[in-house]
């Protein structure tokens, strides 16, 4: 456990992806196999189901150490994590111990599920008077099932690959779908022969950047796949050995939520990868993302919901191709396999996605205004000639999006945020104008800079008028401009309207409160 | 009936005395308790300031400021007011104050800590009726780790540097942080060198009588010096700039309290934080609460209704809060607000 510590340690001191790739491959080096299962178990975002409520943990601590409700909801909030609160409330440890990590997780952390709360509570309390802070709180984090330490994937697979001589893509394939953190598995994942055998895997997927500028910078037109880029899930439909599986791009297994689309894939013949986008929809039209959101999550989907809200794959890309992997092969290549292979399963569910034809970059700029209509975020251009990369890449793969919607508003109420932006009020909620009053309509927390952000905080501070828990309310005096992509109505919220991905464009020091935006403003943006 | 001391719109006002404590606009006669600019503000027409505060207070105030100084412990009226000065362990030269009138006693303790600090007089708990305390970190997550351990991580992480072929950059406050840096390390690991508001700083400190072990001001550095095998002190207003291209490949620490808590240490990046404050944490604050036995505090700065909140419900104190502008000028203090 100390060596994961310190491995935790190091790379949560620095930002630099060298050092980081650096002390991966140490602890690699260093550790054995068992207790590396476990660390790229971690370090890939993958973790147990939870044992236990990081709320519980915080009260544990707060309860062990004299510390009345009011005052650990004050301590949270100035920290942002329950783990780190736990942990930092928590007296010098009496003594210390050691136990490999894997022993802590195979011997302590997960036998917990098979005790009572209380018995619960008095094991982890006994625990942490063995630890010091660090590890209590790496302990803490393994408990709650939140273990984020800003490794990307992709330095996880670097740094594994420089440890072990494969080459990345393999490495990065291996890692991917469901297995266990055990040292057979760190021993395949790490082995130069070329039999991999699981039936399930999926393929990393490739990622777009979006566009910032004309895309006439690319190039010829006539060297780009133009497609619309849709709003709904990113998913793979693996077909091998007579079984089908649908994978998130969270790689999540989420087969059970689409049988319509599992249905489908029988037809598919073995040894077929697609990419595409999960997506509602009935009577030839795609419907909201909102409606999609009602299948998100849900285990078993009833009749109803299947019947009001039927999903389809659509599909834009072919990864394996007669039990082979083509992701080598070109974006044209792997697209007219793709539209043989769909047009001859001829499924419902399984279409194959539109190409947008045009001979000029101007010609589609003016087809792109048609996108809001088309419940469509603007196009996706893939370079013909290119492969299927692996992970996020610039160069083949662009967003060309739609410009967002955008509306001035009034800072309301602000909320202390978590991890990098722990103690500062960093979330805000924004109002705007509806016959004199001002009404809340989004929640926004990203797009000022670090210097913007404590500035408001620092008006925060000076300018609250109540308090409710976290929450303060405070003197409408700041307005800042909204970026946000959909628009919808909706019961739910006071103001009568759901945006989508409501983000902070700028901060609009130049205007007074009365020159924000009004309801009717949004209103007259619905589709 | 009016309060022994009480806030005006120019600080914290002693009626019966006619003075000020840490006024923040210029009044005709301040009592200061210590050098930090928050705390001591120039223009006054008259200040009184603890001995060993001269050289850093006459910087701050300028060559012309009208200062008196008093030696610890020692008792004088104003007004008939008593008045004397106790240690308060933040930085040299930083004082309590005692106010005793018509039997009764108010101590304003300005910013303080209880952990030992070589560079500064140990804080003393002084009795009294009413205490005003800061409340920087008046939360039970700060808890101080040793100092020893600080330090410990400090050179090891300054040894590592040394092997990378890295010049250790250590941003801290220039005054009382750099120089409990300067004091705690061990100068035996490589040459320390200093930024120019250090360079100043620790001038004056060393007027002030404290030994600190030898340092170079950045300037002043040999031509072809092997910034590597450096520690080199700066405020953090240096952070980012292009001062620091001269000592090529870097490693940036800050020394504060806020580094004990992830998300602060993460928002600075800085490649590394170690927990050094000059403020008292928690549990020194409670103690300190009642080591001076009294039954009223008000308090200042900081987690202010969090603390004033606990001593009435945890300790049965009369506690509230005292709205003062200071903690906007030292790096503990200034973790939340503009840099």
């Amino acid at each position: 456990m100390k060596r994961f510590t310190d491995l935790y340690s190091r790379l949560d001191s620095t930002t630099k992806t060298n050092e980081k790739i650096a002390a991966m491959v140490d602890y690699f080096n260093g550790a054995p196999a068992a207790d590396a299962a476990w660390a790229i178990y971690f370090l890939s975002g993958r973790r147990p189901k939870r044992l236990i409520q990081s709320r519980r943990l915080r009260e544990w601590a707060a309860a062990l150490t004299d510390i009345p409700d009011w005052l650990l909801v004050e301590c949270h909030s100035a920290v942002g994590d329950s783990a780190e609160t736990a942990a930092l409330l928590l007296p010098a440890a009496a003594h210390s111990s050691d136990l490999p990590l894997h022993q802590w997780l195979e011997t302590r952390i997960l036998p917990l599920r098979e005790l009572d709360d209380e018995q619960m509570k008095q094991q982890v309390l006994a625990w942490w008077a063995t630890l010091d802070g660090m590890e209590r709180f790496v302990l803490n984090k393994l408990l709650t099932g939140s273990f984020r330490v800003g490794v990307s994937q992709r330095l996880l697979t670097r740094a594994l690959a420089q440890q072990s001589g494969i080459d990345e893509a393999t490495v990065a394939h291996r890692l991917m779908g469901h297995w266990e953190p055990t040292p057979d598995f760190v021993a395949a994942l790490l082995s130069h022969e070329t039999t991999d055998a699981d039936v399930s895997r999926p393929y990393p997927f490739f990622l777009a950047y979006a566009l910032e500028e004309t895309p006439v910078v690319l190039g010829s037109v006539e060297e780009w796949l133009v497609e619309w880029k849709w709003d709904g899930i990113r998913a793979q439909l693996v077909r091998r050995h007579g079984q089908s599986f649908l994978w998130s791009r969270g790689e999540e297994l989420v087969s059970d939520r689409y049988p319509e689309v599992i249905a489908a894939a029988e037809a598919l013949p073995d040894g077929t990868v697609l990419d595409g986008e999960l997506l509602a929809w009935a009577d030839g039209k795609v419907l909201p993302f909102a409606q999609l959101q009602r299948r998100i999550g849900r285990k078993s989907i009833g009749k109803k919901l299947l019947r009001d809200v039927p999903v389809l794959l659509l599909c834009y890309d072919l990864l394996e191709w007669q039990g082979k992997d083509v992701r080598h092969q070109s974006q044209w290549w792997r697209r007219e396999r793709l539209a043989e292979l769909l047009a001859a399963v001829d499924r419902p569910h399984l279409p194959l996605s539109e190409i947008v034809e045009s001979d000029s970059w101007e010609a589609l700029a003016t087809i792109r205004e048609e996108s809001r209509d088309r419940l469509v975020e603007g196009f996706m251009l893939k370079r013909k000639s290119s492969p299927y990369r692996v992970g996020r890449r610039r160069g083949d793969w662009w967003k060309w999006k739609i410009d967002p919607y955008t509306i001035d508003a009034v800072l309301i109420y602000a909320q202390r945020g978590s991890g990098r932006r722990a103690s500062l009020y960093s979330d805000y909620t924004f109002a705007v104008w509806d016959e004199g009053e001002l009404v809340p309509f989004a929640k926004a927390y990203s797009g000022l800079t670090d210097a913007e952000m404590r500035r408001v905080d620092n008006f925060v501070r000076r300018n609250t008028r109540e308090r409710f828990g976290p929450v303060r309310s405070v003197t409408p005096k700041l307005v800042f401009e909204l970026a946000f992509e959909n628009i919808q109505r909706s019961n739910r919220h006071k103001s009568g309207i759901a945006v989508r991905f409501p983000r902070i464009l700028r901060w609009r020091e130049d205007k007074q409160i009365e020159e924000a935006d009004t309801l009717d403003t949004i209103k007259a943006m619905l589709p | 009936m009016s309060l022994l001391l009480e806030l005006n719109d120019h600080g914290l006002y002693c009626a019966a005395g006619d003075f000020y404590i840490d006024p923040w606009q210029p009044v005709h006669r301040a009592l200061v308790t210590h050098a930090h600019a928050d705390h001591s503000r120039p223009g006054s027409a008259h200040y009184l300031i603890a001995e060993a505060s001269l050289p850093v207070s006459r910087w701050r105030l300028g060559a012309e400021a009208p200062i008196e100084t008093i030696p610890y412990h020692k008792p004088i009226e104003i007004n008939g007011v008593r008045i004397s000065y106790h240690p308060a362990g933040h930085i040299i030269g930083s004082a309590q104050i005692r106010v005793e009138y018509r039997g009764e006693v108010w101590v304003a303790s300005g910013d303080y800590k209880i952990a030992p600090d070589p560079t500064c007089a140990p804080f003393e708990p002084v009795p009294c009726h009413t205490f005003i305390t800061e409340a920087t970190f008046g939360l039970p997550i700060y808890r101080w780790p040793e100092e020893a351990a600080v330090f410990g991580e400090v050179n090891d992480w300054w040894r590592q540097n040394q092997a990378d072929g890295k010049a250790s950059v250590i941003f801290a406050y220039a005054l009382g942080k750099a120089q409990r840096v300067m004091t705690g390390i061990d100068p035996t690991i490589g040459p320390i060198f200093v930024h120019g508001a250090v360079n100043n700083m620790n001038r004056m400190v060393a007027q002030a009588g404290l030994s600190l072990p030898h340092s170079t001001y950045v300037n002043e550095a040999p031509a072809k010096t092997d910034w590597s095998q450096a520690l080199i002190i700066a405020p953090t207003s240096a952070r980012g700039t292009p001062w620091l291209r001269r000592f090529g490949a870097i490693s940036t620490a800050f020394a504060s309290g806020w580094m004990l808590v992830r998300g602060q240490r993460r928002r600075r990046s800085v490649d590394r934080g170690f927990v050094l404050s000059d403020h008292v944490d928690w549990e020194g604050l409670m103690l300190s609460v009642a080591a001076t036995g009294a039954e009223r505090v008000l308090v200042t700065h900081g987690n202010v209704p969090v603390v004033a909140r606990y001593l009435r419900e945890a300790r049965g104190i009369e506690a509230y809060g005292l709205a003062t502008p200071y903690g906007t000028d030292d790096d503990d203090a200034t973790a939340e607000e503009s840099e």
